[in-house]
């Protein structure tokens, strides 16, 4: 809040650099909330909810065109033989192949999303991570997932991630930012706290963990401490930010309770695809094999899905 | 009369190289022909089924990509460790109600086929492949390949023979396998679950589970992942649903119900055969 109590958005002033978590009690809360039981209908519900909300990911240095287009055809139809099955919310990729995957997705309604800003590192200067933005933006991404400077974080030049992040928007014009902390380089929890309220002052419209590309990747201890700071801009402000917990879950059961996550900590108002997504390229399968074991009866075997 | 407290095994699950309880926290009693309590044992509910499963898929890679010499060495050190706890697993079968005499002969025949099945590591191949003559100017060879996942229903009698009898050979071709251990006395199939633990079989090569087989052969069958079900079982409603349900994704369904496992009938090549699928490659020549 600024000094005179008055809130201006995209001001640094509006920073609360006094927040600190509680380490115990976020690992309580998240032990209720590991412990809803979700079965059955709700599973099924659940389970097409977040093959709803998956950003199809590739992010390889051996991606290839072929590649993108198959990774495009299975966001579009992830299984076939169970027309009800919704495709994921996005595909993301590269800034290379962002025109690719905007031609292959054209009329289906999935956005394309591209990793930008150097990513996954950060290190370049500035011009060349909003001259990277820009071909993103130019060649037709829905969405611009950008790496935030840890290294400058980390030094406490905060100022420089909050403007970095707000000029990376104004590049963005149409297209949705989503701001990647790299939770996994943070060390600790306030620092995750601050680097999400910077992020969301300076005009992210969504909060993302990881690049996927450091161990650890999104836990949830990270994503509750991330959607607590969510919910507590939106009481100040009223604006609705995503989450996006991406890299490392993989398992149907961790994507449920993320979910649960979510409903408890925000409500439903964010249990869609505008509001959440997971980061994933396995979890699809996953949790296709899931729902299919829950139509048939039969567990699945991975050799009767698609490769991605 | 010693005053200490006897510190009694606690016998569980082996999955994945690791040994958990059972995931439905249940127990079934184990009694000698005298009636008194033997042991408990974890009983094995359709999620540990999944969970082995899912570790003896994680680990078909691995193991198939072994070399065949490696895989021998890994059977011979299983026959090496088993040979050095020789009395404990004697004791173990006197407990259930056999012979001194039997007992011995179960074990050292186990021993001995755990040898026996070593040695074909590197011959199977050479044995059941061929070089096959074909009309184009190709060399045309046809070699066993392992099949993948295999689930075992090991057989009620000879606790230990009936198991190593059926692990070996299917081992030995580079299959990873889950074995539902004999019902009535399946608490020896979990001592010898440690003899495999301290014998460099990778963890998830073969996973042992303890319970019922009315619980469980549904799953044989059903299970998308599972590529042949070695039976030993009885129960013919249970092998018929078995093989309805092995059409699901074309398992091979191997009855060996009628085998003597004391007899030489118990060790042969055709086992490992009967987990092996023949592939044949066609190579050009000349060019």
């Amino acid at each position: 809040m600024s000094k005179n109590g008055i809130y201006t958005p995209l001001d640094f002033k509006n920073v609360d650099f006094n927040v600190s978590i509680d380490e115990v009690g976020v690992g309580d809360r998240l032990a209720r909330i590991k412990s809803r039981s979700i079965k059955k209908a709700s599973k099924v519900e659940a389970t097409l909810m977040a093959i709803n909300m998956i950003d199809l990911t590739t992010l390889e240095g051996m991606d290839s065109p072929a590649k993108v287009r198959q990774l495009c055809s299975k966001a579009m139809r992830p299984h076939e033989e169970y027309e009800n099955i919704p495709s994921t919310a996005a595909v993301c990729v590269y800034p290379n192949y962002v025109a690719l995957a905007k031609k292959e997705l054209k009329g289906s309604g999935v956005n394309v999303a591209a990793v930008s800003t150097a990513f996954p590192s950060g290190n370049a200067p500035m011009s060349i991570k909003i001259e990277d933005t820009k071909f993103a933006v130019d060649a037709g991404a829905d969405e611009i997932d950008m790496v935030i400077s840890r290294g400058k974080f980390l030094c406490g030049e905060y100022n420089f991630v909050f403007d970095e992040i707000a000029k990376i928007k104004e590049v963005c014009g149409k297209a949705h930012l989503k701001v990647i902390l790299e939770t996994g380089e943070l060390e600790t929890l306030d620092k995750v706290r601050l680097a999400s309220d910077i992020a969301m002052e300076a005009g992210a419209d969504f909060i993302k963990t990881s690049t996927g590309k450091i161990q650890p990747a999104a836990t949830m201890p990270v994503t509750l401490v991330m959607l607590e700071a969510i919910r507590e801009f939106y009481y100040r402000t009223g604006k609705m930010i995503g989450m996006k917990p991406a890299g490392g879950i993989k398992q149907h059961k961790d994507a449920l309770k993320y979910l649960v996550m979510v409903k408890e900590t925000l409500g439903e108002a964010w249990l869609n695809n505008k509001y959440f997504r997971f980061g994933a390229s396995s979890l699809a399968n996953e949790l296709l094999m899931q729902l299919v074991k829950e139509y048939t009866g039969n567990y699945q075997a991975p050799e009767y899905f698609s490769i991605d | 009369m010693s005053d200490r407290l006897n510190i009694n095994k606690t016998y569980k699950l082996y999955i994945g190289g690791k040994f958990p309880r059972t995931e439905s926290g249940r127990a079934y009693t184990i009694e000698d022909s005298k009636g008194n309590t033997l042991c408990h044992m974890s009983r094995a509910s359709r999620k540990d089924f999944r969970e082995a499963i899912v570790a003896c898929q994680s680990a078909i890679k691995g193991w198939a990509n072994r070399t065949a010499f490696n895989r021998s060495q890994i059977l011979y050190r299983i026959a090496e460790m088993l040979e050095g706890r020789k009395a404990q697993f004697v004791d173990e079968l006197i407990s259930t109600g056999a012979t001194k005499g039997s007992a011995t002969k179960e074990v050292e025949l186990s021993i001995d086929r755990l040898v026996y099945f070593a040695g074909w590591a590197d011959k199977y191949t050479q044995v059941f492949g061929s070089v096959n003559p074909v009309a184009t100017s190709h060399f045309n060879f046809s070699t066993p390949e392992s099949m993948g996942l295999i689930a075992i229903m090991a057989p009620d009698e000879h606790p230990l023979l009936g198991l190593v009898s059926n692990l070996a050979p299917c081992i030995v071709g580079g299959n990873t396998c889950v074995i539902l251990a004999s019902e009535v006395n399946p608490f020896i199939a979990i001592s010898f679950a440690e003899v495999l633990n301290s014998s460099d079989v990778p963890g998830g090569v073969v996973n042992i589970l303890t319970g019922f087989k009315s619980e469980l052969y549904k799953h044989f069958g059903t299970h998308m992942n599972v590529n042949a079900i070695i039976c030993c079982a009885d129960n013919k409603d249970q092998i018929i649903n078995m093989q309805e349900n092995a059409a699901l994704n074309v398992k091979r369904f191997i009855l060996r119900n009628k085998v003597n496992w004391m007899s030489d009938a118990g060790q042969d090549p055709y086992f490992i055969m009967d987990t092996q699928e023949i592939k044949t490659a066609w190579h050009p020549i000349g060019i």
